[in-house]
């Protein structure tokens, strides 16, 4: 590709141009800024650049104890909040050896799918803008609205939940909760279809999306991409299967894979995952054994000497907590590893060669949160 | 039916009467200018607060409904907000074109309104070339879009405007060429009046067979491409250009961009009736004599709102429904399908014509 051509006979000059998308732009849902090179409308090259919203929260750590750092990890991946605050608890407790109750793991996996529904459900919503279908988003957020305020009534807050903490959980649930999950469920069986119908099945959308962004299976593995956007190109990463955890290991769920690995396959994950999970509730609902919410631990944690990672299926891949322990009662360094950078970095390999509305979709097929690529 | 001409003749010679005919003619210019810049008003006012509406009505929620009874005065409000607000440009922009491109859509939207039958003698601007001159007047207000896109010194507004070039100009093809002149060669004639007196046996969309329908839907199509809604709106494409072409426009001549997309939405649904569904006409059902008869005493300008306002909630059903095309999906839509269709549309049209099997 070259950079300049000079016509000889009217001397006019063809470039490349680069545009700034970002950080304040209405695709990057929040502050993500790209360098595009730009040929016409075709895409050479994307350069994300981000700190825009970096707040420090892996030295923050190092200053809190265990008990604290739970509350920070919401505001990571705001989506997944309640799987990131279990994926800091899960490691804590592994490193004490702290033994939960089953009630405990089983409300765990019931509130973590629950958000996995939520953050799909939002995606969805703003996938739909993204590709032009505004009502999408309206759609979403009415059902989203019915978890928001089972999680208000059982853990206090609609999004940023603090519903964990290391042995166990902060309260019981709420007498309403089992009533309320499975209003929901029935509800959203019958308006998951209405999602298919608006969206999924349209002819527009199917266009915008079949063969865009292609990212092969050793593409996905070289750049560690997880989650919903790996399995889209057939890989099988599961974290709730592959190493289960809480009390995925007692229900019966499907891994779902897909051969494309176009964006319209890393759509139909997502939106085949919502049974998933809604497939998880339903086994788990009903049977909530009878227990203690919590097991009774000193008011500070102190990590012995060593190294413990502990990995989770967050609703965009795979979040890991990695913390080296010197023996204090914070952390010597504690890190975060999370799905969305991975992601973030193969935007440019899929993204060259296609035009600037085919990068929007593809960044919504991958499902980016900013807070949780800036860290 | 009640014909117009009488009121608007005895005006005009009760203005005869008092003043000599330049003067005549210049107070009679005013007045029609007026009307049609109050209508125009009126109708953007009307039109965003139905779109609003709509949109809460497919969306689940409610729109505006704050603002006096039913929300009514809420786009007066904003309206009221657009004017007093700060013009704020870019730097550098080249400010002649910057501030001369609002006008040309507005002037193309209010010239194209001249031409539209609203009533029996209600038109402003009669002419033997009616449909020709509004089609040539509509494709104007492309100019002011390349314009504003050009002149806002924003690679973002270029982008939306080069895309609204491409799509405006070759959707205007199959707008004008083919689905529209297609039912020219049934009706015989350009003249918009004519056109409208000419199927008082019955619209034309169910005298013409098959090809009349297949205009209609192609007309539909590329109306919303001229007018630049979902699921053509790549010009403004908020999630990846912000607003496209006017994203420097700020207060009022935000504004007029604003209001010339819903006049034109009104212009392009007026021509749909027109052309083929009876314009003025009062609905009309074989053999129901009584019906009919009842139905001849709602004045045509009624009629007219009633059709149009059904064109404008078909295409605002569309913009709440559809997601949007990428360009070059857009483009291959036009020069592949829509054009070819439309082409071979307009000869099985005039043979049709010609073997005179129109009902």
């Amino acid at each position: 590709m070259t950079t300049t051509e000079i016509d000889n006979k009217t001397g006019l000059v063809t470039q490349e141009y680069k545009i700034n998308m970002g950080p304040q732009h209405p695709a990057a849902h929040g502050v993500l800024r790209l360098v595009l090179t730009l040929d016409g409308e075709i895409i050479e090259k994307v350069d994300p650049d981000l700190g825009y919203i970096h707040r420090g929260i892996e030295k923050m750590t190092e200053r809190d104890t265990y008990k604290q750092i739970v509350h920070l990890t919401d505001r990571l991946d705001y989506l997944s909040s309640h799987i990131n605050n279990e994926a800091v608890c899960l490691a804590v407790e592994n490193a004490l050896q702290i033994e939960v109750s089953d009630r405990v793991k089983v409300i765990r996996t019931i509130i973590a799918e629950l958000t996995r529904l939520a953050s799909h459900q939002l995606w969805w919503g703003v996938m739909g803008m993204d590709i032009g279908a505004l009502t999408t988003f309206m759609y979403a957020f009415r059902d989203r609205e019915l978890i928001n305020d089972i999680m208000e009534e059982t853990c206090g807050t609609r999004l940023t939940m603090n519903y964990n903490k290391p042995g166990g959980l902060m309260f019981d649930i709420h007498p309403n909760f089992q009533k309320r999950v499975k209003e929901f469920i029935k509800h959203f069986k019958v308006s998951l279809p209405e999602y298919n119908t608006l969206l999924s099945g349209n002819v527009i959308f199917k266009k915008r999306l079949q063969g865009i962004g292609y990212m092969s299976k050793e593409d996905a593995i070289a750049y560690g991409v997880s989650g919903p956007s790996a399995r889209g190109s057939n890989i099988s990463c599961d974290v709730r299967k592959i190493h289960p955890y809480s009390a995925y290991d007692r229900v019966d769920f499907n891994e779902i894979l897909m051969e494309g690995g176009d964006s319209y396959d890393r759509y139909m994950v997502r939106m085949k995952e919502m049974e998933e999970s809604m497939k998880i509730i339903e086994q788990l609902i009903d049977n909530i054994p009878e227990g203690d919410f919590e097991t009774k631990t000193a008011a500070v944690l102190k990590l012995p000497k060593g190294e413990y990672y502990q990995k989770v299926e967050s609703a965009r891949g795979e979040f890991g907590v990695f913390i080296v322990s010197d023996g204090k009662k914070s952390p010597y360094r504690m890190k975060f590893r999370s799905p969305g950078f991975a992601n973030l970095s193969i935007l440019d390999k899929i993204s060259r060669g296609h035009k600037i509305a085919d990068l929007v979709a593809i960044m919504s097929s991958l499902d980016f949160v900013i807070p949780d690529i800036d860290r | 039916m009640y014909d117009f001409s009488k009121m608007t003749g005895a005006i005009h010679d009760w203005l005869s009467s008092i003043m000599p005919n330049l003067g005549v003619i210049i107070t009679e210019w005013v007045i029609i200018g007026l009307l049609f810049l109050a209508f125009f008003a009126l109708l953007g006012l009307v039109l965003v607060y139905a779109e609003r509406r709509i949109a809460g009505f497919f969306q689940f929620r409610l729109g505006p409904n704050r603002v006096g009874p039913f929300g009514m005065f809420q786009t007066v409000a904003d309206t009221v907000k657009l004017l007093l607000k700060e013009l704020v440009g870019t730097d550098r922009a080249d400010k002649f074109l910057y501030n001369l491109a609002p006008f040309f859509l507005i002037i193309a939207a209010l010239m194209a309104m001249a031409t539209i039958p609203y009533g029996l003698g209600l038109i402003a601007y009669d002419v033997n070339i009616g449909l020709f001159f509004m089609m040539a007047i509509s494709s104007i207000g492309v100019i002011g879009i390349l314009l504003a896109g050009w002149a806002s010194n924003n690679k973002y507004s270029m982008i939306g405007a080069l895309r609204s070039g491409a799509v405006i100009i070759s959707y205007e093809l199959s707008l004008g060429l083919s689905s529209v002149l297609a039912m020219v060669l049934l009706a015989g004639t350009l003249n918009m009046n004519e056109i409208v007196m000419s199927q008082q046996d019955g619209w034309w969309l169910f005298r013409g067979h098959i090809p009349a329908i297949i205009a209609f839907i192609v007309f539909i199509i590329t109306g919303t491409a001229e007018t630049n809604r979902v699921p053509f709106d790549l010009t403004e494409a908020e999630s990846e250009l912000g607003a496209g072409f006017h994203a420097e426009y700020s207060g009022i001549k935000f504004a007029f961009f604003f209001l010339a997309e819903f006049v034109n939405m009104f212009i392009i649904s007026a021509i749909a009736v027109t052309v083929f569904l009876g314009g003025w006409l009062p609905i009309h059902i074989p053999y129901w004599e009584g019906f009919n008869n009842i139905m001849d005493y709602i004045p045509g300008p009624f009629w007219f709102m009633i059709k149009t306002s059904g064109v404008i909630f078909l295409l605002m059903w569309f913009r709440w429904t559809f997601p949007r095309l990428r360009i070059d999906q857009i483009l291959t839509l036009e020069w592949k399908y829509l054009l070819p269709i439309s082409l071979i549309n307009l000869i099985l049209m005039a043979f049709i014509v010609m073997m005179g099997w129109v009902f």
